[in-house]
């Protein structure tokens, strides 16, 4: 068991480091779409980690993730596009090309659309919680496509990407390091939030629910809670993917999108904290080397997915690092 | 169809020089080629690369991507086309909000777009660029042609589009050329497959003719029910509902619908039969309204090259700027905003043989240009 | 507004219910039985239309074309479940998820691989080709009327075949305790293709049907899944009256919203508005609807074994 957690140490670690050099090394190159493949691997993975956090320590499948990575964009995309326009918000506040105040902003929009999701889907659970989260990530879904305002179907673009004291964000090896000491930041909260008393209890409330009630802590609150620092997470991601692509739209709160989040935490290794990282990129190169090869890529890639789920269900890290019983 | 392009694949140099006197042109073709709506994208491709092939001016290199109509998919290979591939010239994209996406920040690092078919207002107007070419329409054309021709028989029209952008600037460009009163104006969901509702509604409004813009499986859905309703008022709407690619799945229910595009197969010049004898030829299908304008895209490149180095952006926009190919169109400019100033066309979906098709019925504008050209700063 | 357009939008909403009536039951049945949550449903239904076109176009006949989407659809179903499915339902909802998550995209892919991007034609039997009119004087499609008659029949067959047969009483005995049958000697790995084909034989029905009122494209029946899943949750997962009753609820909901909403909203908003806002509105009402059964019935208004 021991061996198996340094063995997982190391994979991490490596991972880390992987994610790190090989941009790097692809900007000394003079090939800076490697650096944008890299950050879009890094921001992903900050997504997925943040759906980690109700998935894999809560063991609630959220099918609808991507009512917070889009609310995070648009949050992203309206600022900026109001600091473009010079147009102010009604109550005198006025929009803001930087990052810090739109994270901020991402933050607290996807917090508040989670708190009002969980109070009602967390009521339910199993297939009932997959159906009921997948159906308001839906509804947000087309009130976006017919919402005028910021662009419907067509989307946002943002112009001039965001900017950030200090940086140079146009360049993308600096705005890719941004993304990833971002999620170097949320993995090591990740790790310490699962190591601790709350922690505990969210894995408690997964595995034995009634017994977390009879010592008085209410199952439902740490959901909650669980629930709600997930989205925010993704939506900062969100915020970060808008940056990213410097554009929005209704796609990124499709159910393809939640799907795809799911499948990047499997890939990687469910209930691993590197899970999300390792998934997101195999997802990337798969996504643009199948790609390259045939327009059928969709295809090869639904018969990898399902060897994934049938023979290797440790994902990535399992493969790497050995099973962990799953507790 | 069969034809798979492993286009992107490093290694494919065009190291062969021979007796070029053009020099190379990397173009990137971003387009739907998989998932939804991928009928239209492999028209485009398809007419696109027959264009190539046919001017034997081998020095042109196309590297073609699948954006599977997704939006960060399609800013993520127009990143590595630009970054990494260094194209010089970029086209392919099918949809507005691919297009919205994609194209403001090509142009802003100065790379050239010529669109094959989406043109977005928001395109058109205050945000042109001397780096955008629109070699399809402004979105608004086909439905201002459709309102213009609606005058001369309607007094009371029906008009239906999805809720979406170009779903409202479509009934938008119908009202601003459309004189009669409206006997009812309906926004349906976007991807709706079940229109009674709507029909109902169509029976009980006192209509003489319906205006609907349902693009793809929607219009081909609406078109069925339709036809099957008992209503029987003449439908009209835009090319797009009736394109050659929809047109055998609707079947008979399209007969005698009257659509607005600024191209049609039967159209009489000689650049027209050439291409569409070439199409049918080598695919063995009828060319689409799509396979029409990437036809046009294709030449407009190559004549831009034949006068100037794409390596010279400034001399090689004054070539596009002059459009001096032989479009399948007949008459072709660019307005002050890089848009088309062309003639639009109503036609009828008629039955030839076996095919169902469209048939020329009359030009109702002649030289139209888009309504946003003024606010252009160009 | 008339009394007859109500009655009719009325109709519509009936039918579109018994359309997702008939993919719903299947999934719920899954479920039901063998705890099973199948996104590739909507795989199938597409399956169904695809073959109905497939075979229209080569016999000239629709009716051939229906029987020959109920076989290609049960095919479909029992070849994934054999091969796929059945190692998923000791797994948990994750796996599940993800794996027929990943059969939709090997499902689309391939059946663009196969018949192309383009859309198949399929039309309505010309028996059934006219408008019928209803007492009142109100004219309605006969195929629509059609649908309704078939969805209603397949509810009370449905009925039938699980409160008075043999195999249904096996399909109950699974859905209370699946040790259970296991020990009457019933063959259960039988069992569960037998009712996974069922399930997907309804949902190709489905897609046969919509076909002549839809386009048969890839991607079909990825929006009428989530449909189903929202009529499914709405009634009780596992619960076929619930179903059928969530069913009839979101189609009748889904319809009258988008035709009346527009309509309030044009008492206080100039008309065009009004039809965009009423749109958006009307695109979120079902969602809306779930949420405010889901928060007073967390488990449906029909859970399974009530």
């Amino acid at each position: 068991m021991r061996q198996h957690l340094r063995r997982e140490t190391l994979v991490n670690a490596g991972l880390a480091v992987l994610l790190l050099a090989a941009p790097a090394i692809a900007a000394m190159a003079g090939e800076p779409f490697y650096v944008t493949l890299a950050t879009r691997m890094a921001i992903l993975a900050l997504a997925a980690v943040g759906l980690n956090f109700v998935l894999g320590l809560g063991g609630l499948v959220s099918f609808g993730h991507a009512a917070f990575f889009g609310i995070g964009g648009y949050a992203a995309g309206i600022l900026a596009t109001h600091a473009f326009n010079q147009e102010p918000f009604p109550f005198g506040l006025s929009g803001t090309n930087q990052m810090l105040v739109i994270w901020l902003a991402a933050l607290i929009a996807s917090g508040i659309v989670a708190l009002l999701i969980g109070l009602v889907s967390l009521r339910t659970s199993g297939v009932y919680f997959i159906m009921i989260t997948l159906a308001f990530a839906q509804m947000i879904y087309y009130f976006a496509i017919s919402w005028p305002a910021y662009g419907g179907e067509d989307g946002l673009s943002i112009y001039v990407r965001n900017a950030f004291p200090g940086v140079n964000t146009l360049d993308p090896l600096s705005f890719f390091l941004i993304c990833y000491v971002l999620l170097m930041i949320v993995l090591a909260f990740f790790a310490t939030l699962r190591n601790s008393r709350f922690g505990a209890a969210l894995q408690a409330a997964r595995q034995n629910p009634v017994r977390l009630a009879s010592v008085g802590v209410e199952p439902f609150r740490i959901r909650l809670v669980a629930f709600v620092i997930s989205g925010m997470i993704t939506g900062l991601a969100g915020a970060l993917f808008a940056d990213l692509n410097r554009f929005v739209s209704p796609s990124m709160l499709s159910w393809h999108m939640s799907g795809e989040l799911i499948v990047l935490i499997i890939l990687g290794g469910t209930g691993r904290l590197f899970g999300p990282v390792a998934g997101a990129i195999l997802y990337i190169l798969f996504e643009y080397f199948l790609g390259g090869i045939t327009e059928r890529w969709q295809l090869f890639l639904g018969l990898i997915l399902l060897a994934v789920v049938l023979f290797a269900r440790g994902g990535l890290i399992g493969l790497l690092a050995g099973k962990v019983r799953h507790d | 169809m069969k034809k798979i392009i492993a286009a992107g694949l490093v290694g494919l140099a065009m190291g062969v020089s021979g007796t070029a006197m053009a020099e190379p042109i990397k173009i990137g073709m971003i387009t739907t080629l998989s998932g939804g709506g991928a009928g239209l994208g492999v028209d485009v491709r398809d007419a696109f690369e027959l264009a190539i092939e046919k001017s034997g001016n081998s020095e042109i290199e196309v590297i073609t991507e699948d954006d599977a109509r997704k939006p960060e998919l399609a800013v993520q290979i127009a990143d590595k086309m630009i970054q990494s591939d260094e194209v010089d010239l970029m086209t392919g994209i099918i949809w507005s909000n691919l297009a919205m996406a994609v194209v403001p920040s090509a142009t802003a690092q100065d790379v050239i777009y010529l669109s094959p078919n989406a043109g977005p207002s928001a395109l058109a107007g205050a945000n042109c660029n001397e780096n955008y070419f629109n070699v399809a329409y402004q979105n608004d054309n086909f439905h201002e042609a459709m309102g213009n021709f609606a005058n001369k028989d309607y007094k009371k029209v029906f008009i239906l589009a999805p809720n979406y952008p170009a779903g409202k600037d479509s009934l938008t460009g119908f009202k601003r050329f459309y004189k009669g009163e409206l006997a009812g104006e309906v926004y349906t969901k976007l991807g709706q497959t079940d229109y009674a509702a709507e029909i109902a509604q169509i029976r009980a409004s006192g209509a003489d003719a319906v205006f609907f813009f349902l693009p793809g499986g929607m219009g081909i859905a609406f078109t069925k029910q339709y036809a099957q309703s008992g209503v029987d008022l003449p439908l009209m709407g835009p090319a797009f509902s009736f394109s050659q690619d929809v047109l055998p799945a609707m079947g008979d229910a399209a007969l005698g619908i009257k659509n607005s595009a600024s191209w049609s197969h039967d159209l009489d010049n000689e650049a027209n039969k050439a291409f569409v004898e070439a199409f049918k030829a080598e695919y063995g299908r009828l060319p689409s309204v799509y396979a029409a304008q990437a036809w046009d895209t294709a030449n407009l490149i190559l004549a831009a090259a034949e006068k100037a180095s794409v390596k010279d952006k400034e001399a090689f926009r004054a070539a596009l700027k002059q459009a001096d190919f032989a479009s399948v169109r007949g008459k072709f400019s660019f307005n002050t905003n890089n848009h088309p100033i062309q003639d639009l066309y109503v036609r009828e979906v008629v039955k030839e043989g076996d095919v169902l098709t469209n048939k020329i019925v009359e030009k109702t504008f002649t030289d139209h240009e888009d309504a946003y050209a003024a606010e252009c700063k160009m | 507004m008339s009394t007859a357009l109500i009655i009719e939008q009325t109709l519509n909403g009936l039918q579109f219910g018994v359309m997702l009536f008939l993919m719903a039951a299947g999934l719920t049945l899954i479920f039901g039985v063998m705890g099973l949550i199948n996104l590739a449903h909507g795989s199938l239904y597409m399956v169904g239309a695809f073959a109905c076109a497939v075979a229209a176009a080569a016999t000239g006949s629709f009716w051939i074309g229906l029987a020959a989407s109920l076989a290609a659809a049960a095919a479909a179903g029992a070849l994934i479940e054999v091969t796929v499915i059945r190692k998923l339902y000791e797994r948990d909802h994750l796996d599940q998820v993800l794996a027929t998550f990943a059969l939709i995209l090997v499902f689309s892919e391939g059946t663009r691989w196969i018949f192309g991007s383009f859309p198949l034609y399929l039309n309505i039997p010309q028996l059934l080709g006219g408008v019928v009119t209803l007492p009142g004087g109100l004219p309605y499609p006969a195929y629509r009327l059609a649908i309704i008659l078939v969805g209603l029949a397949v509810a009370v067959g449905l009925y039938l075949l699980i409160s008075k047969t043999r195999l249904g009483m096996r399909i109950r005995a699974g859905e209370s305790d699946r040790e259970m049958i296991g020990a009457l000697g019933v063959d259960i790995r039988t069992l569960y293709t037998v009712v996974f084909a069922l399930g997907a034989a309804l949902a190709g029905l489905a897609g046969a049907l919509v076909g002549p009122l839809q386009s048969v494209q890839v991607g079909m029946g990825e929006p009428v899944l989530i449909l189903a899943f929202v009529v499914i949750v709405i009634g009780g997962i596992g619960s076929i009256k619930g179903a059928f009753i969530g069913a009839i609820l979101v189609g009748v909901i889904d319809t009258l919203g988008r035709f009346l909403l527009p309509l309030a909203l044009g008492v206080f908003l100039d008309p065009s508005q009004a039809a965009g806002v009423g749109a958006a509105l009307a695109s979120m009402l079902i969602y809306v609807f779930m949420a405010l059964v889901l928060a007073f019935r967390p488990t449906g208004l029909f859970a399974a074994g009530d």
